[in-house]
């Protein structure tokens, strides 16, 4: 079974083994998309990371598929946004079905002037290999090393060790930080004893990967109760190279061995896809839970990724959560490690991504319930929601088939400065996209922004010692179709590394800024 | 008039969940014996008999 043909990567004997040190600041534990993530988002920063992993190949089979806006504009920043958009199979429609009518039609971004779609779907082993071949681009900076597994870590208040396991011998591995991206069954986290609290959903899934030729739109298509599954949910999803992902739903009760047999699920996909040929290439079944830890830093261990909060796939929260995590750690962990800050930038990381997967938990544990109620009133309650689906605007939007990942606002937390807005982007939101030009060369705005902090002016120039700033209108980038002005209006914006706004006003004095940089910069938080 | 437009002001997965949330703990006649109870009460800050009359027809789809 399976089309994509799995490398494995060369293992090599760790220098330690050899009596010599490494001068890594950073270790990363975990070569999944998230300590990948890292490991380029810090080489970005100039920063030196090993990257240790268990194993030595990437995620094998059905785990994430759908990557969103959000995610690939941080992709893009980190050197892969393009590749995956190429690979991916873009969709934006949604097509929700009670029994075997469509009720209900959704497109996530009926906006133009975004550089990248509202998702793309792209199996997690492409992304993973995507990311280990942009680490190489890094030869100085990452080191990854497969088939070393941490067995043991020390978190003391000023620096982090660990052992490793090879299969060349055992060594240790000290560092400044240690950045734990190991996985929904996290070592780091169980070494540390922290409590990972949530939520297990009793239902089961069937998710199926298989290769078919067939014209299925790109589109995600959901059903609630249809014939062909009684009763139960189902999803069709298309990826690329002819792999379409196919969930059951199955019941609290399903037997998950009897279930994942080939002459059981054969004819339940048939009854979906129809004659059509077809092979089987992934089959698992799944119970999905809601969980995260309370902190996500722990004196010198960071957790980002599923170490840190796992959801159910059905708002593509958990990759896409992730890859939040890393967008707000990177610069932060950079600035303090250079020395720029001090280890109180860190809390905010903790305190904003915290925030973020509460969001994402409360999102996925309320389409969870929907989708799979648990008690009759619940379900009493879900029908009739469907019921009405089918002919009032108003219950259509209650569907909730999925609610899927968009980033969070972070106004309330201590690095945004407080002001009023001065056009429809929130102090604390993420930066808007916009096309614009220069001297008739197109541009767009965000990837101008990433990496360090940045001013944007629009319609109007401010210069500052040690900021680049964009200028848009008087003299800069040209808004041919007015949407920077539209989204922006007239005004500075100070904007983070993480292309979050930090602070916003229409005619700032120097000093304004300053203030508002170093509060950002975290040397007064 | 009846109004049938959407109109939870983005809040309705929460406002959703919160009113399943009255429901933990309760036995089949005390969910039924809430749900008349809001219902009633909705029924009286509505107040309008006409609209009232347009929302029991809709609700018999
Ligand atoms: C069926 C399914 C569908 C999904 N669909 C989506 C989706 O559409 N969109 C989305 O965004 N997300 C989706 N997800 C979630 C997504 O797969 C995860 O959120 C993502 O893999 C998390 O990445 P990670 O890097 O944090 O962890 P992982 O990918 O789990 O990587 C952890 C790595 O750590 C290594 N490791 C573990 N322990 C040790 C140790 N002791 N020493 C060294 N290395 C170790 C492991 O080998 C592994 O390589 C889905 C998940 C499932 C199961």
């Amino acid at each position: 079974m399976g089309t994509y043909d799995y490398q494995t990567y060369d293992v090599i004997k760790p220098r330690e083994l050899d009596g010599q040190r490494s001068d890594a600041p950073v270790v990363i534990v975990g070569a999944g998309p998230i300590g990948l993530a890292a490991a380029i988002d810090l080489a970005l920063q100039g920063i030196k990371t090993i990257v240790v992993d268990d194993n030595n190949v990437v995620s094998v089979g059905s785990r994430a598929i759908c990557w969103a806006k959000r995610s690939l504009e941080i992709f893009d920043r980190l050197g892969v946004g393009q590749r995956m958009l190429e690979k991916g199979v873009t969709w934006q429609l949604g097509r929700v079905h009670v029994g075997d009518e469509q009720v209900y039609t959704f497109d996530l971004l009926p906006e133009a002037g975004h550089q990248y779609p509202a998702f793309i779907n792209l199996q997690q082993y492409y992304v993973e290999q995507y990311l280990i071949e942009r680490c190489a681009d890094f030869p100085d900076l990452i080191e990854i090393r497969f088939k070393n597994k941490v067995v043991a870590v020390r978190n003391q208040p000023d620096q982090v060790e660990l052992d490793l396991e090879t299969p060349f011998g055992d060594y240790t591995l000290n560092a400044q930080w240690l950045i734990a991206c190991d996985g929904a069954k996290s070592f780091v986290r169980d070494a540390l004893g922290l409590q990972f609290k949530g939520q297990v959903f009793d239902e089961q899934f069937l998710i199926a990967d298989i290769k078919m030729e067939a014209d299925f739109p790109s589109e995600r298509w959901f059903w609630f109760m249809p014939t062909f599954h009684p009763g139960q949910s189902a999803l069709l999803h298309k990826q690329p190279d002819n792999i379409y992902r196919i969930d059951l739903q199955l019941g609290a009760d399903a037997d998950v061995a009897l279930e994942k047999q080939p002459e059981r699920v054969i004819p339940r996909i048939k009854k979906v896809v129809g004659e059509r040929p077809f092979e089987l290439d992934w089959v698992s079944v799944y119970q999905f839970r809601c969980a995260k830890l309370d902190r996500f830093v722990h004196d010198r261990v960071v957790f980002a990724g599923d170490s840190a909060h796992v959801v159910s796939p059905f708002g593509a929260r958990g990759g896409n959560g992730g890859i939040h995590d890393i967008d707000n750690l990177g610069w932060k962990l950079a600035r303090v490690v250079r020395g720029e800050a001090d280890t109180s930038l860190m809390e905010t990381y903790n305190q904003e991504r915290v925030y973020g997967s509460e969001e994402n938990i409360r999102n996925s544990t309320w389409t969870t319930q929907y989708m799979s109620p648990e008690t009759s009133v619940a379900t009493l309650f879900r029908d009739a929601v469907l019921d009405l689906a089918k002919t009032r605007a108003f219950a259509r939007r209650m569907v909730n088939a999925g609610r899927l990942s968009v980033p969070c606002v972070l106004e309330e937390f201590a690095l945004q400065t407080p002001s009023p807005a001065i056009s429809t982007v929130r102090t604390g939101q993420v930066c808007p996209d916009a096309p614009l030009s220069l001297n008739g060369r197109p541009q767009w705005l965000l990837p101008m922004l990433g990496g360090a902090f940045k001013l944007l002016c629009v319609g109007c120039e401010i210069r500052v010692n040690g900021l680049e700033s964009i200028v848009i209108g008087d003299g800069g980038y040209e808004d041919a179709t007015g949407k920077a002005v539209k989204d922006y209006g007239q005004g500075v914006y100070l904007i983070r590394p993480d292309q979050h706004v930090a602070a916003q006003w229409t005619a700032p004095t120097e000093s304004d800024i300053l203030s508002a940089l170093a509060r950002a910069g975290g040397e007064q938080c | 008039m009846l109004n049938l437009d959407y109109n939870f002001a983005d809040q309705h997965d929460q406002l959703y969940n919160e009113l399943l949330l009255l429901h933990d703990g309760l036995d089949a006649d005390q969910s039924q014996a809430l749900n008349a109870r809001l219902i009633l009460i909705l029924m009286n800050h509505i107040g309008d008999a006409d609209v009232l009359r347009e929302a029991f027809k809709a609700a018999q789809l």
